[in-house]
């Protein structure tokens, strides 16, 4: 056997090869899940070319609770206190959502007072989320003093929302066929004067950021979601509204009276996470506009639907007094609200955006099957496509921009 | 459909600057130093609890200290995670509520498990189970989470009837001619 000589172009040749190999090279890094950035349990498994994305891979269900498999072996009532823990930020519209979803398959209609207090905290709640959500996007870019701010008015509403439902945050407020309780007695007082100090905090908010040089370059031409993506990827709310696409439930399909009350529908030009960030501060000041508009026609009547008698339970005060109405008590509870057989799907504008509940149901007070149309999920479904050619310090600007919650994403 | 596009425009020169971005922001952080406090020294002060605020769950005494609860086992069977575990038993005849079937033996609310919901409340058609404005259950172990019949009590104590629906009807049968 001979021996093969190395010739020095052999060497020199062998290294150019492993140059090539080492140029190519990727690197993969993991962000999450537990990650101040990925706002809960969102992991990210990146790919990197030096400092830039090649591909991204989310990983998500650390937060999976199976809400839809419980749905079925609970009464319609039995699962509305664990809507609130989809979206927590916005626990009231979640309940307000599923109700609405029960009585679109119940065909029940609920009164215009009831109405009018559901589009209310509906409207608290995007507020609130809002308020988070962008103050916290503050904090991802570098700006502290935002979330302060934010927070403090975000608290203000949280209180409304405590002396209205008994709870912070897990609120559990809307029943089938009506609302829990009705509002307090100079409540209404209280939820003006907090909306006209969260006006304050917003501008505030837009003053200190929107025209801020730093944030604006961090933000301007970061993620850029073009209008056909945003509607191939599903997206929905304010970050598919951020790229163009005028879409917004509460007026392409109203529900629960929205086409009573006037407010714009705040919309993007490029689609970038600046647009994001404009978007929902515009939202915030349309919201406080519908809630100034429901405190001023809040229509007097009963918060419940008192004739669907296998539905809603009665009040408190005949259920102590009256046989018949401890018997319909009675029957409610033990066998669930009686819901005819059929399938129904509903959506609701989220602050997040839709969120759609589909039910199926063969008779009874149980849920056959329950589909959640999560709105956070169908936000993140992008990042693939999304992240890819950005820098790692550009993910929490792009995943702050989309304001997600994983508790709705993983459900 | 009233849609509005959000106002974009570029930043201008004197924008580019840092400047008035520097003027208008120190002006606003000033103003807001002299805002009231808003945080709260928890142990020290404590918040304002509102009217029907769902705390934890206790059971109640009539104004005459008689246990209200009749343990027909509906808060039990509304509770959606399953924390509220009910012994139904007889009676004690003493008690000066041989008028009522049952009473509860025992009553267990797991406050690991109870997510404050205030279902058992709404459903208890007799107002014996109130949510109290209590928000920090605590302890050591697990099993000292569990609340039994005592606690339940010496947390609720008596709460002012508005009905007396069992004193009513005892008087009416009282009245009511015999067969």
């Amino acid at each position: 056997m001979a021996e093969k000589e190395v010739s020095i172009a052999d060497i020199a040749n062998r290294s150019q090869l492993f140059e090539e190999e080492l140029k190519g090279e990727t690197m993969t890094i993991n962000m999450g899940p537990s990650h101040p950035a990925t706002h809960g349990v969102l992991r990210l498994k990146l790919e990197m070319d030096g400092e830039y994305i090649t591909k991204c891979d989310p990983v998500i269900g650390y937060l999976h609770r199976g809400s839809e498999k419980i749905a079925e072996n609970m009464t319609y009532t039995q699962f509305i206190p664990y809507t609130d823990r989809l979206d927590y930020l916005a626990c009231v519209h979640n309940n307000v959502a599923f109700a609405l979803a029960v009585e679109k398959l119940a065909k029940l209609d609920v009164p215009e007072r009831c109405a009018a207090i559901r589009v209310l905290c509906c409207e608290l709640a995007r507020l609130a989320s809002h308020l988070l959500g962008v103050g916290v996007y503050g904090m991802d870019c570098g700006a502290l003093t935002v979330f302060m701010y934010t927070f403090t008015e975000r608290e203000k509403i949280y209180s409304r929302l405590e002396e209205l439902t008994g709870a912070r945050l897990t609120n559990s407020y809307a029943r089938i066929g009506g609302l829990a309780r009705d509002i307090p007695d100079g409540w209404l007082g209280k939820v003006l004067e907090t909306i006209e100090s969260c006006e304050r905090c917003i501008d505030d908010c837009d003053k200190l950021l929107t025209r801020n040089k730093i944030f604006y370059d961090r933000t301007v031409g970061v993620g850029v979601i073009s209008k056909a993506d945003a509607i191939a990827y599903g997206l929905s709310g304010p970050n598919a509204r951020a790229s163009g696409v005028t879409t917004d439930l509460r007026k392409d399909k109203p529900y629960s009276g929205y086409e009573k009350y006037e407010f714009d529908v705040p919309i993007g030009k490029e689609g970038d996470c600046y647009d994001r960030w404009l978007v929902r501060v515009v939202e915030m000041k349309e919201s406080i506009r519908i809630i100034r508009q429901v405190v001023d026609t809040m229509p007097n009547g009963l918060w419940y639907n008192d004739e669907a008698k296998r539905i809603v339970a009665p009040r408190k005060d005949k259920v102590l007094t009256s046989m018949e109405e401890l018997i319909q008590n009675f029957m409610i509870v033990t066998e669930g609200p009686q819901i005819p057989e059929g399938e129904a799907y509903f959506e609701a504008e989220n602050p997040k955006g839709w969120l759609g509940f589909y039910l199926v149901s063969k008779g009874g007070g149980v849920p056959y099957r329950l589909k959640i149309r999560a709105p956070s999920f169908c936000n993140l479904s992008i990042l693939p496509k999304l992240l890819v050619g950005h820098l790692v310090p550009d993910i929490p600007v792009i995943l702050g921009s989309f304001d997600f919650v994983m508790g709705d994403c993983d459900r | 459909m009233a849609t509005k596009v959000v106002d974009r425009r570029p930043l201008s020169w004197a924008e580019k600057t840092y400047i008035p971005q520097i003027l208008s922001g120190l002006r606003i952080t000033f103003r807001k130093m002299f805002n009231p406090v808003v945080t709260l020294e928890y142990p020290e002060q404590r918040p304002t609890i509102p009217d029907n605020y769902r705390g934890v769950p206790t059971l109640v005494k009539d104004p005459h200290g008689r246990e209200k609860c009749v343990s027909c086992q509906l808060c039990e069977f509304v509770c959606p995670p399953k924390a509220i575990r009910i012994t139904p038993g007889s009676i004690d005849e003493a008690s000066g509520n041989e008028h009522i079937e049952k009473a509860p033996k025992d009553f267990e609310i797991n406050m690991l498990r109870c997510i404050y919901c205030g279902l058992c409340q709404e459903v208890c058609p007799e107002e014996a189970i109130v949510l109290q404005d209590i928000f920090s259950a605590n302890g050591y172990t697990r099993q000292e989470m569990v609340y039994n019949k005592k606690k339940l009590y010496e947390l609720g104590g008596t709460l002012p009837d508005k009905h007396f629906k069992w004193d009513k009807k005892k008087k009416a049968s009282e009245q009511a001619p015999s067969h």
